[in-house]
Protein backbone atom coordinates (compact mmCIF):
# COMPACT_ATOMS: atom_id res chain seq x y z
CA UNK A 1 0.00 0.00 0.00
CA UNK A 2 1.24 3.44 -0.86
CA UNK A 3 2.15 5.49 2.16
CA UNK A 4 -0.18 8.45 1.98
CA UNK A 5 0.90 10.02 5.28
CA UNK A 6 2.94 12.84 3.70
CA UNK A 7 0.00 13.76 1.49
CA UNK A 8 -2.43 13.58 4.37
CA UNK A 9 -0.30 16.03 6.31
CA UNK A 10 0.33 18.29 3.36
CA UNK A 11 -3.24 18.57 2.08
CA UNK A 12 -5.11 18.13 5.38
CA UNK A 13 -6.97 15.07 4.12
CA UNK A 14 -9.52 13.11 6.07
CA UNK A 15 -9.33 9.42 5.35
CA UNK A 16 -11.57 6.43 5.79
CA UNK A 17 -11.49 2.86 4.68
CA UNK A 18 -14.09 0.44 3.40
CA UNK A 19 -13.08 -3.17 2.70
CA UNK A 20 -9.81 -2.64 0.79
CA UNK A 21 -10.67 0.78 -0.63
CA UNK A 22 -9.04 3.81 0.86
CA UNK A 23 -10.94 7.04 0.58
CA UNK A 24 -9.67 10.54 1.09
CA UNK A 25 -11.61 13.78 1.27
CA UNK A 26 -9.89 16.94 0.12
CA UNK A 27 -10.90 20.58 -0.05
CA UNK A 28 -11.88 21.69 -3.56
CA UNK A 29 -9.06 24.24 -3.90
CA UNK A 30 -6.39 21.63 -3.11
CA UNK A 31 -7.87 18.96 -5.38
CA UNK A 32 -5.75 19.67 -8.43
CA UNK A 33 -2.47 19.66 -6.49
CA UNK A 34 -3.41 16.42 -4.76
CA UNK A 35 -4.36 14.61 -7.96
CA UNK A 36 -1.17 15.82 -9.60
CA UNK A 37 0.91 14.50 -6.73
CA UNK A 38 -0.98 11.18 -6.78
CA UNK A 39 -0.44 10.73 -10.48
CA UNK A 40 3.14 11.93 -10.78
CA UNK A 41 4.76 10.67 -7.59
CA UNK A 42 2.52 7.90 -6.28
CA UNK A 43 1.83 5.91 -9.41
CA UNK A 44 -1.93 6.37 -9.69
CA UNK A 45 -1.67 6.41 -13.43
CA UNK A 46 -5.26 5.60 -14.35
CA UNK A 47 -8.47 7.47 -13.73
CA UNK A 48 -11.26 4.92 -13.50
CA UNK A 49 -14.24 7.19 -13.09
CA UNK A 50 -15.50 10.58 -12.11
CA UNK A 51 -18.93 10.82 -10.65
CA UNK A 52 -20.92 13.04 -8.35
CA UNK A 53 -23.51 12.86 -5.60
CA UNK A 54 -26.17 15.40 -4.79
CA UNK A 55 -26.51 15.72 -1.02
CA UNK A 56 -29.56 17.97 -1.09
CA UNK A 57 -31.70 17.17 1.97
CA UNK A 58 -29.25 14.45 2.96
CA UNK A 59 -29.13 13.91 6.69
CA UNK A 60 -26.12 15.60 8.22
CA UNK A 61 -24.70 16.85 4.93
CA UNK A 62 -23.09 20.26 4.94
CA UNK A 63 -22.26 20.58 1.25
CA UNK A 64 -24.47 20.23 -1.79
CA UNK A 65 -22.42 18.15 -4.25
CA UNK A 66 -19.73 15.57 -3.67
CA UNK A 67 -17.49 14.84 -6.65
CA UNK A 68 -15.72 11.49 -6.59
CA UNK A 69 -12.56 10.50 -8.46
CA UNK A 70 -11.65 6.81 -8.56
CA UNK A 71 -7.96 6.18 -9.21
CA UNK A 72 -6.05 3.01 -9.96
CA UNK A 73 -2.37 2.27 -9.60
CA UNK A 74 -1.63 0.10 -12.61
CA UNK A 75 1.58 -1.32 -11.09
CA UNK A 76 0.21 -2.53 -7.78
CA UNK A 77 -3.51 -2.72 -8.52
CA UNK A 78 -4.17 -0.40 -5.60
CA UNK A 79 -7.23 1.80 -5.73
CA UNK A 80 -7.84 5.17 -4.16
CA UNK A 81 -11.02 7.19 -4.02
CA UNK A 82 -10.68 10.94 -3.80
CA UNK A 83 -13.69 12.98 -2.88
CA UNK A 84 -14.30 16.68 -2.76
CA UNK A 85 -17.27 18.97 -2.19
CA UNK A 86 -18.64 21.88 -4.19
CA UNK A 87 -21.59 24.13 -3.56
CA UNK A 88 -24.26 26.26 -5.19
CA UNK A 89 -24.35 28.67 -6.92
CA UNK A 90 -22.32 27.57 -9.90
CA UNK A 91 -20.50 24.55 -8.55
CA UNK A 92 -17.21 24.37 -10.35
CA UNK A 93 -13.92 22.45 -10.29
CA UNK A 94 -10.73 22.58 -12.34
CA UNK A 95 -10.61 20.03 -15.13
CA UNK A 96 -8.34 17.00 -14.83
CA UNK A 97 -8.17 16.38 -18.57
CA UNK A 98 -4.63 17.72 -18.44
CA UNK A 99 -3.63 14.82 -16.20
CA UNK A 100 -5.82 12.08 -17.68
CA UNK A 101 -7.23 12.69 -21.14
CA UNK A 102 -9.85 10.05 -20.39
CA UNK A 103 -11.53 12.48 -18.03
CA UNK A 104 -12.99 14.29 -21.04
CA UNK A 105 -16.28 12.40 -21.36
CA UNK A 106 -16.55 11.69 -17.64
CA UNK A 107 -16.50 15.39 -16.89
CA UNK A 108 -19.02 16.02 -19.62
CA UNK A 109 -21.29 13.44 -18.04
CA UNK A 110 -21.00 14.99 -14.59
CA UNK A 111 -21.69 18.37 -16.14
CA UNK A 112 -24.71 17.05 -18.01
CA UNK A 113 -26.25 15.25 -15.05
CA UNK A 114 -25.35 17.61 -12.20
CA UNK A 115 -24.46 20.95 -13.77
CA UNK A 116 -21.02 21.02 -12.20
CA UNK A 117 -18.72 22.92 -14.57
CA UNK A 118 -15.09 22.00 -15.08
CA UNK A 119 -13.04 25.09 -15.80
CA UNK A 120 -10.45 24.61 -18.49
CA UNK A 121 -12.27 21.70 -20.11
CA UNK A 122 -11.86 22.10 -23.87
CA UNK A 123 -15.30 20.90 -24.92
CA UNK A 124 -17.79 20.99 -22.06
CA UNK A 125 -21.03 20.02 -23.78
CA UNK A 126 -23.87 17.73 -22.79
CA UNK A 127 -23.11 14.12 -23.52
CA UNK A 128 -26.27 12.16 -22.66
CA UNK A 129 -29.19 14.57 -22.84
CA UNK A 130 -30.07 16.43 -26.04
CA UNK A 131 -28.35 19.79 -26.46
CA UNK A 132 -31.57 21.78 -26.02
CA UNK A 133 -32.27 20.19 -22.64
CA UNK A 134 -31.80 22.81 -19.99
CA UNK A 135 -32.07 20.98 -16.66
CA UNK A 136 -29.60 18.70 -14.93
CA UNK A 137 -31.66 15.60 -14.30
CA UNK A 138 -29.70 13.84 -11.56
CA UNK A 139 -30.04 16.79 -9.22
CA UNK A 140 -32.37 15.95 -6.38
CA UNK A 141 -34.58 18.97 -7.04
CA UNK A 142 -35.38 17.76 -10.54
CA UNK A 143 -38.60 15.70 -10.54
CA UNK A 144 -38.00 12.08 -11.55
CA UNK A 145 -40.76 12.19 -14.14
CA UNK A 146 -39.36 15.35 -15.63
CA UNK A 147 -41.05 18.63 -16.41
CA UNK A 148 -42.93 17.38 -19.46
CA UNK A 149 -39.92 17.19 -21.77
CA UNK A 150 -40.73 13.60 -22.68
CA UNK A 151 -44.17 14.61 -23.96
CA UNK A 152 -43.14 17.68 -25.87
CA UNK A 153 -43.01 16.35 -29.41
CA UNK A 154 -45.21 16.69 -32.47
CA UNK A 155 -47.76 13.91 -32.96
CA UNK A 156 -47.58 12.22 -36.34
CA UNK A 157 -50.94 10.88 -37.47
CA UNK A 158 -51.67 8.25 -40.05
CA UNK A 159 -52.71 10.68 -42.75
CA UNK A 160 -49.69 12.93 -42.28
CA UNK A 161 -47.12 10.21 -42.59
CA UNK B 1 -59.12 -13.14 -50.66
CA UNK B 2 -62.46 -12.63 -52.40
CA UNK B 3 -63.27 -15.22 -54.95
CA UNK B 4 -65.52 -13.97 -57.69
CA UNK B 5 -67.87 -16.49 -59.34
CA UNK B 6 -66.51 -18.43 -62.23
CA UNK B 7 -67.35 -17.24 -65.71
CA UNK B 8 -68.75 -19.78 -68.17
CA UNK B 9 -66.09 -21.36 -70.33
CA UNK B 10 -63.23 -20.35 -67.98
CA UNK B 11 -60.56 -23.03 -67.40
CA UNK B 12 -60.32 -24.63 -63.94
CA UNK B 13 -56.92 -23.18 -63.07
CA UNK B 14 -57.99 -19.54 -63.48
CA UNK B 15 -59.82 -17.61 -60.81
CA UNK B 16 -60.98 -14.05 -60.53
CA UNK B 17 -60.50 -11.61 -57.69
CA UNK B 18 -60.36 -7.88 -57.07
CA UNK B 19 -57.16 -5.97 -57.63
CA UNK B 20 -57.28 -4.57 -54.09
CA UNK B 21 -57.57 -8.06 -52.64
CA UNK B 22 -54.74 -9.33 -54.78
CA UNK B 23 -52.53 -6.42 -53.74
CA UNK B 24 -53.37 -7.00 -50.09
CA UNK B 25 -52.58 -10.66 -50.41
CA UNK B 26 -49.21 -9.87 -51.94
CA UNK B 27 -48.39 -7.20 -49.40
CA UNK B 28 -49.36 -9.18 -46.35
CA UNK B 29 -47.24 -12.14 -47.32
CA UNK B 30 -44.12 -10.18 -48.05
CA UNK B 31 -43.67 -7.71 -45.25
CA UNK B 32 -40.26 -6.10 -45.01
CA UNK B 33 -39.72 -5.20 -41.37
CA UNK B 34 -37.70 -2.23 -40.22
CA UNK B 35 -36.19 -3.43 -36.92
CA UNK B 36 -36.18 -0.40 -34.66
CA UNK B 37 -34.58 -2.35 -31.85
CA UNK B 38 -33.42 -0.11 -29.04
CA UNK B 39 -33.27 -2.41 -26.03
CA UNK B 40 -33.71 -5.95 -24.72
CA UNK B 41 -36.82 -6.60 -26.85
CA UNK B 42 -34.53 -6.26 -29.85
CA UNK B 43 -32.77 -9.45 -28.79
CA UNK B 44 -36.08 -11.28 -28.84
CA UNK B 45 -36.79 -9.80 -32.25
CA UNK B 46 -33.50 -11.22 -33.48
CA UNK B 47 -34.41 -14.59 -32.00
CA UNK B 48 -37.72 -14.46 -33.83
CA UNK B 49 -35.94 -13.81 -37.09
CA UNK B 50 -33.40 -16.59 -36.63
CA UNK B 51 -33.73 -20.23 -37.52
CA UNK B 52 -35.42 -21.62 -34.44
CA UNK B 53 -38.53 -19.46 -34.66
CA UNK B 54 -38.02 -18.47 -38.28
CA UNK B 55 -40.02 -15.43 -39.24
CA UNK B 56 -39.34 -16.41 -42.85
CA UNK B 57 -42.19 -18.90 -42.63
CA UNK B 58 -44.51 -15.91 -42.57
CA UNK B 59 -42.84 -13.98 -45.33
CA UNK B 60 -41.35 -11.29 -43.12
CA UNK B 61 -37.70 -12.26 -42.97
CA UNK B 62 -36.19 -9.47 -45.02
CA UNK B 63 -35.10 -7.07 -42.29
CA UNK B 64 -33.83 -3.94 -43.90
CA UNK B 65 -31.91 -1.23 -42.14
CA UNK B 66 -32.96 1.40 -44.59
CA UNK B 67 -36.47 2.69 -43.93
CA UNK B 68 -36.92 3.37 -47.65
CA UNK B 69 -37.08 -0.36 -48.29
CA UNK B 70 -39.43 -1.32 -45.47
CA UNK B 71 -43.13 -1.41 -44.90
CA UNK B 72 -43.43 -2.73 -41.36
CA UNK B 73 -41.87 -0.85 -38.48
CA UNK B 74 -41.25 -3.01 -35.41
CA UNK B 75 -40.47 -0.78 -32.45
CA UNK B 76 -38.74 -3.17 -30.07
CA UNK B 77 -37.58 -1.59 -26.85
CA UNK B 78 -37.81 1.64 -24.93
CA UNK B 79 -37.61 4.88 -26.82
CA UNK B 80 -36.05 7.82 -25.04
CA UNK B 81 -36.75 11.46 -25.73
CA UNK B 82 -33.48 11.87 -27.60
CA UNK B 83 -34.38 8.92 -29.83
CA UNK B 84 -37.99 9.87 -30.54
CA UNK B 85 -37.23 12.46 -33.26
CA UNK B 86 -35.14 9.76 -34.96
CA UNK B 87 -38.02 7.29 -34.72
CA UNK B 88 -40.44 9.82 -36.19
CA UNK B 89 -38.06 10.63 -38.99
CA UNK B 90 -37.55 6.98 -39.86
CA UNK B 91 -41.30 6.48 -39.82
CA UNK B 92 -41.77 9.38 -42.21
CA UNK B 93 -39.08 8.00 -44.51
CA UNK B 94 -40.87 4.69 -44.97
CA UNK B 95 -42.97 4.61 -48.11
CA UNK B 96 -46.70 3.89 -48.00
CA UNK B 97 -48.30 1.48 -47.44
CA UNK B 98 -46.71 0.97 -44.05
CA UNK B 99 -47.64 -0.48 -40.69
CA UNK B 100 -46.25 -0.36 -37.20
CA UNK B 101 -45.97 -2.96 -34.46
CA UNK B 102 -45.13 -1.76 -30.99
CA UNK B 103 -43.33 -4.63 -29.30
CA UNK B 104 -43.03 -5.02 -25.54
CA UNK B 105 -44.22 -3.15 -22.51
CA UNK B 106 -41.72 -0.33 -22.98
CA UNK B 107 -42.65 0.55 -26.53
CA UNK B 108 -46.35 0.31 -25.71
CA UNK B 109 -46.42 2.25 -22.46
CA UNK B 110 -42.94 3.05 -21.17
CA UNK B 111 -43.01 -0.08 -19.04
CA UNK B 112 -41.32 0.26 -15.70
CA UNK B 113 -39.27 3.22 -16.91
CA UNK B 114 -41.49 6.06 -15.79
CA UNK B 115 -38.70 8.63 -15.86
CA UNK B 116 -37.94 11.99 -17.43
CA UNK B 117 -36.11 10.44 -20.35
CA UNK B 118 -38.37 7.60 -21.50
CA UNK B 119 -41.31 8.24 -23.81
CA UNK B 120 -44.43 6.73 -22.28
CA UNK B 121 -45.54 4.76 -25.32
CA UNK B 122 -44.57 5.37 -28.93
CA UNK B 123 -48.24 5.48 -29.92
CA UNK B 124 -48.39 8.96 -28.48
CA UNK B 125 -46.30 10.22 -31.35
CA UNK B 126 -46.56 7.77 -34.25
CA UNK B 127 -49.51 5.65 -35.39
CA UNK B 128 -49.35 2.07 -34.12
CA UNK B 129 -51.33 -0.80 -35.61
CA UNK B 130 -50.60 -3.63 -33.21
CA UNK B 131 -49.37 -3.87 -29.65
CA UNK B 132 -47.48 -6.89 -28.38
CA UNK B 133 -47.55 -7.16 -24.58
CA UNK B 134 -44.82 -8.80 -22.54
CA UNK B 135 -41.43 -8.02 -21.13
CA UNK B 136 -40.05 -9.19 -23.46
CA UNK B 137 -42.73 -10.88 -25.57
CA UNK B 138 -41.92 -14.46 -26.57
CA UNK B 139 -41.08 -14.94 -30.24
CA UNK B 140 -44.35 -16.82 -30.55
CA UNK B 141 -46.19 -13.68 -29.47
CA UNK B 142 -44.43 -11.63 -32.09
CA UNK B 143 -45.25 -14.23 -34.71
CA UNK B 144 -48.89 -14.18 -33.56
CA UNK B 145 -48.84 -10.41 -33.93
CA UNK B 146 -47.41 -10.75 -37.40
CA UNK B 147 -50.18 -13.16 -38.40
CA UNK B 148 -52.72 -10.74 -37.00
CA UNK B 149 -51.02 -7.95 -38.91
CA UNK B 150 -51.41 -9.95 -42.13
CA UNK B 151 -55.06 -10.35 -41.28
CA UNK B 152 -55.41 -6.64 -40.75
CA UNK B 153 -53.64 -5.83 -44.00
CA UNK B 154 -55.95 -8.19 -45.86
CA UNK B 155 -58.95 -6.41 -44.36
CA UNK B 156 -57.94 -2.78 -44.62
CA UNK B 157 -55.36 -2.05 -47.29
CA UNK B 158 -56.42 -0.78 -50.71
CA UNK B 159 -54.21 -0.27 -53.66
CA UNK B 160 -54.25 3.51 -53.35
CA UNK B 161 -54.45 3.59 -49.55
CA UNK B 162 -57.45 5.97 -49.54
CA UNK B 163 -58.64 4.77 -46.14
CA UNK B 164 -55.58 6.34 -44.55
CA UNK B 165 -56.72 9.75 -45.75
CA UNK B 166 -59.69 9.64 -43.40
CA UNK B 167 -57.60 9.02 -40.32
CA UNK B 168 -56.46 12.45 -39.30
CA UNK B 169 -56.58 11.90 -35.55
CA UNK B 170 -53.76 10.34 -33.61
CA UNK B 171 -54.95 6.96 -32.41
CA UNK B 172 -52.91 6.67 -29.24
CA UNK B 173 -53.71 8.19 -25.86
CA UNK B 174 -53.50 11.97 -25.52
CA UNK B 175 -49.82 12.85 -25.41
CA UNK B 176 -50.14 14.67 -22.13
CA UNK B 177 -50.86 13.12 -18.77
CA UNK B 178 -52.88 15.31 -16.44
CA UNK B 179 -50.67 14.13 -13.59
CA UNK B 180 -47.69 15.36 -15.51
CA UNK B 181 -49.23 18.75 -16.12
CA UNK B 182 -49.89 19.06 -12.41
CA UNK B 183 -46.31 18.14 -11.62
CA UNK B 184 -44.93 20.54 -14.16
CA UNK B 185 -47.02 23.37 -12.72
CA UNK B 186 -45.66 22.63 -9.28
CA UNK B 187 -42.08 22.34 -10.45
CA UNK B 188 -39.86 25.39 -10.33
CA UNK B 189 -39.22 26.99 -13.71
CA UNK B 190 -35.59 26.81 -14.78
CA UNK B 191 -33.88 29.78 -16.40
CA UNK B 192 -33.27 29.37 -20.10
CA UNK B 193 -35.71 26.48 -20.61
CA UNK B 194 -36.52 27.48 -24.15
CA UNK B 195 -37.29 24.52 -26.39
CA UNK B 196 -38.37 22.04 -23.75
CA UNK B 197 -41.23 23.98 -22.24
CA UNK B 198 -43.75 22.17 -20.10
CA UNK B 199 -46.69 21.21 -22.34
CA UNK B 200 -49.50 23.75 -22.48
CA UNK B 201 -53.04 22.59 -21.80
S1 LIG C 1 -40.48 -4.54 -22.48
FE1 LIG C 1 -38.97 -5.56 -21.17
S2 LIG C 1 -37.66 -6.68 -22.60
FE2 LIG C 1 -38.77 -5.13 -23.79
S3 LIG C 1 -37.45 -3.34 -23.87
FE3 LIG C 1 -38.80 -3.10 -22.11
S4 LIG C 1 -37.64 -3.93 -20.39
FE4 LIG C 1 -36.68 -4.69 -22.26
Amino acid sequence: MTDLQPLIDKFALTTSEFRDNRRVVVAADKLMALLEALKNSHGFSMLIDITAVDYLEYEGATDRFGVVYCLLNMETGERLIVKTFVNDPQPSLPTVTKLWMGADWMEREVYDMFGITFTGHHDLRRILMPDEFSAHPLRKDYPIKGRGERHNFPVITRSES
Amino acid sequence: MVDLPKQPGMPDNVFLTKLDAAANWARSNSLWPMPFATACCGIELMATASSRFDLARFGAEVMRFSPRQCDLMIVAGRVVMKMLPVLQRIWLQMPEPKWCISMGACACSGGVFDTYAVVQGVDRFIPVDLYVPGCPPRPEQLIAALIEMQDKIMKTGTINGREFGKRTEATGPIPVELEEVRRSREAKIVEGLDIYQPPKM
